[in-house]
């Protein structure tokens, strides 16, 4: 099974080519302080807005900074918030879909209810009321994208543990006296896995998506600190004479958030061929 | 539909009463001169010494009545008022959009379904997964750059040239068209890619049905099996797709209509959450929430009305 999956995997080409993306972000998200050539930082005023050139690769912005080295640094960001605030979202979605497939009868029709509920608001406009009400920062970010993009991975886990908790391991298990917690969480929960790794690798690329937004708006990753959606937002105050300054971060942001949608779709294909459309 | 309403209103109601301190702080913190008493009479003007629950049903009962209390801005004027005037712009460019969507995104869908694999199906695979990843505000950025200030083809900014009152009626309509085309392309583009993706593997499916097999075996042309009998069956399930868009499109109109200058409800919205105007923040929260309610039922109902099969069930 397992060899069936990495054999199916590898002869992927989109699921590889994600995985090179990702794995290279991670490297140079790791490596930012070694390679970036310029400290992210650094205020240079004679070179404001300067175009691309070999010293800079990618120009600089308003306050002459080194656009190529703030990249790599904010790409800290991008993985950073995609990996918490999906982990949060995971954390929750499996819990409340475990519980609702599990228990069905009124525990399921109260988390349902919640998702539907949940469901009906412009996920964008939550995020953005909690954030006015929070204060902008990285944390809050993360914690308030998780908090709103679980339903899915409720939906999902919820429709496993129906089919599962039918099985016959499962009734084994109940014969023999093991809680149901137990039951849960290291019997069924385990099978269920499958799905909510794609919608989590999934979730990684809108968690980004959003983040990028919202730095983009100004109420996401704060200046100084240099994040992908706040380098493009003097992008857009300098519309006119840079426009090194809204291309680049725009590009990496498109890169990465492709990479993880095609190492999820790979993943979905390769754990069941049958799935693929 | 009617608890999740409910549901609705108690979420906004958490979400606002999250916020640490009292909303009159915004009023008072800068005046140094606002005593204690001064302070306890603003919050019980506004209710904010009550219990929780009692503040929950005295803001249900305004709520009833659409009333969702004054505006923090200078202007203090009623909410609802604010929401009301920015609605109909971002409605038109939703359903502008949505319409550009359905236009672009069936046939797409449809040709890359019918001629599978092939150069024009494997171009489309690409634009869709292209289109899933593109940061909407990003493609706006380069857009102004390219057509508006480099060609200087488009305007990029409001809905309405500084001019537009001495301009005659047709070109005031075009003088709007052409402030809209941009705004209205890039709410639509998220959804493009989704609808025809969408799209093709519906069509897939139901080109493997047996009917369709029947259709063939009874010798009617290759046209009429696929644009008769398949594409009427592919079709129905776009009705709930496009309700499921709703919320995201709504919820993009704060991406481009803040890029963009339009006076929309999302501007508002985004402009509210800046200045901390929570009346309106809870306003724009629950309009925008029954607005995607709605079209979700609408959505339930259409299909029932297109689909005989579930009118039965």
């Amino acid at each position: 099974m397992k060899s069936d999956f990495w054999y199916r995997f590898l002869r992927n080409k989109m699921a590889v080519a994600g995985s090179v993306v990702v794995i290279f972000l991670f490297v140079i998200s790791m490596l930012a302080p070694w390679i970036a050539p310029h400290d992210p930082s650094t205020i240079n005023l004679k070179k404001v807005l300067s175009a691309p050139s070999g010293m800079h690769i990618f120009g600089t912005d308003q306050l002459g900074r080194d656009i190529f080295s703030r990249m790599i640094w904010g790409s800290r960001i991008s993985l950073k918030v995609g990996f918490v605030a999906t982990g949060l979202s995971i954390l929750i979605g499996a819990i409340l879909g475990a519980l609702a497939g599990y228990y069905g009868r009124w525990v399921d029709a109260i988390i349902m209810r919640f998702v539907d509920i949940m469901l009906c608001f412009p996920s964008f406009f939550l995020i953005l009321a909690v954030i006015a009400i929070l204060e902008p920062s990285i944390w809050n970010i993360m914690i308030v994208i998780g908090l709103t993009s679980w339903m899915g991975i409720t939906r999902l886990v919820r429709a496993d543990f129906i089919s599962l908790k039918e099985r016959d391991f499962v009734q084994a298990a109940k014969v023999v006296g093991v809680s149901d917690f137990r039951i849960i969480f290291s019997h069924i929960l385990p099978n269920a896995m499958a799905s909510v790794l794609v919608a989590a690798t999934l979730g990684v690329a809108g968690a980004i998506l959003t983040e990028s937004a919202l730095s983009f708006l100004g109420i996401g990753v704060q200046p100084p600190t240099p994040s992908w959606g706040n380098i493009l937002t003097a992008g857009k105050d300098n519309i006119d004479i840079a426009w090194w300054l809204s291309l680049y971060p725009g590009l990496a942001i498109l890169i990465t958030v492709l990479g993880y949608n095609l190492l999820g779709e790979g993943i979905r294909d390769s754990l069941d061929p049958r799935l693929r459309d | 539909m009617i608890p999740l309403l409910i549901g609705i209103t108690i979420i906004c109601f958490t979400v606002i009463h999250l916020a640490p301190g009292s909303p009159t702080d915004l009023q008072t913190n800068l005046n140094p001169k606002v005593s204690l008493e001064a302070k306890e009479r603003l919050q019980s003007i506004y209710n904010l010494d009550k219990p929780l629950y009692q503040q929950y049903f005295m803001w249900i009962k305004k709520l009833a009545v659409l009333d969702f209390g004054n505006s923090f801005s200078s202007d203090q004027r009623p909410v609802l008022d604010k929401i009301v005037e920015r609605l109909p712009i971002t409605i038109a460019i939703n359903v502008l959009s949505m319409i550009l969507i359905m236009v672009v995104a069936i046939p797409i869908g449809v040709l890359s379904a019918v001629r599978q694999d092939s150069f024009f199906d494997k171009a489309t695979s690409v634009f869709v997964f292209v289109g899933f990843a593109v940061p909407t505000f990003w493609l706006a950025l380069l857009l102004m750059i390219f057509f508006g200030v480099r060609l200087d083809w488009l305007p990029i900014s409001g809905i309405r040239s500084l001019n537009y009152e001495y301009l005659p009626p047709l070109s005031a309509l075009w003088d709007l068209i052409k402030h809209l085309i941009m705004p209205v392309i890039l709410s639509a583009f998220g959804g493009l890619a989704g609808l025809s993706r969408y799209m093709r593997a519906n069509m897939l499916e139901v080109i493997r049905q047996d009917y369709i097999t029947t259709a063939r075996a009874k010798g009617l042309s290759e046209r009429v099996v696929i644009y008769k009998h398949a594409l009427r069956n592919a079709l129905l399930p776009v009705i709930t797709i496009l309700g499921l868009s709703i919320p995201g499109l709504i919820g993009g109109s704060v991406i481009f209509e803040t890029i963009y200058a339009i006076p929309g409800m999302g501007q508002l919205f985004y402009m509210s959450v800046m200045s901390r105007d929570y009346p309106l923040v809870m306003g724009v929260l629950f309009i925008g929430a029954v607005l995607t309610l709605l079209g979700n039922l609408i959505a339930d109902v259409s299909y029932a009305v297109v689909d005989p099969r579930i009118r039965v069930s």
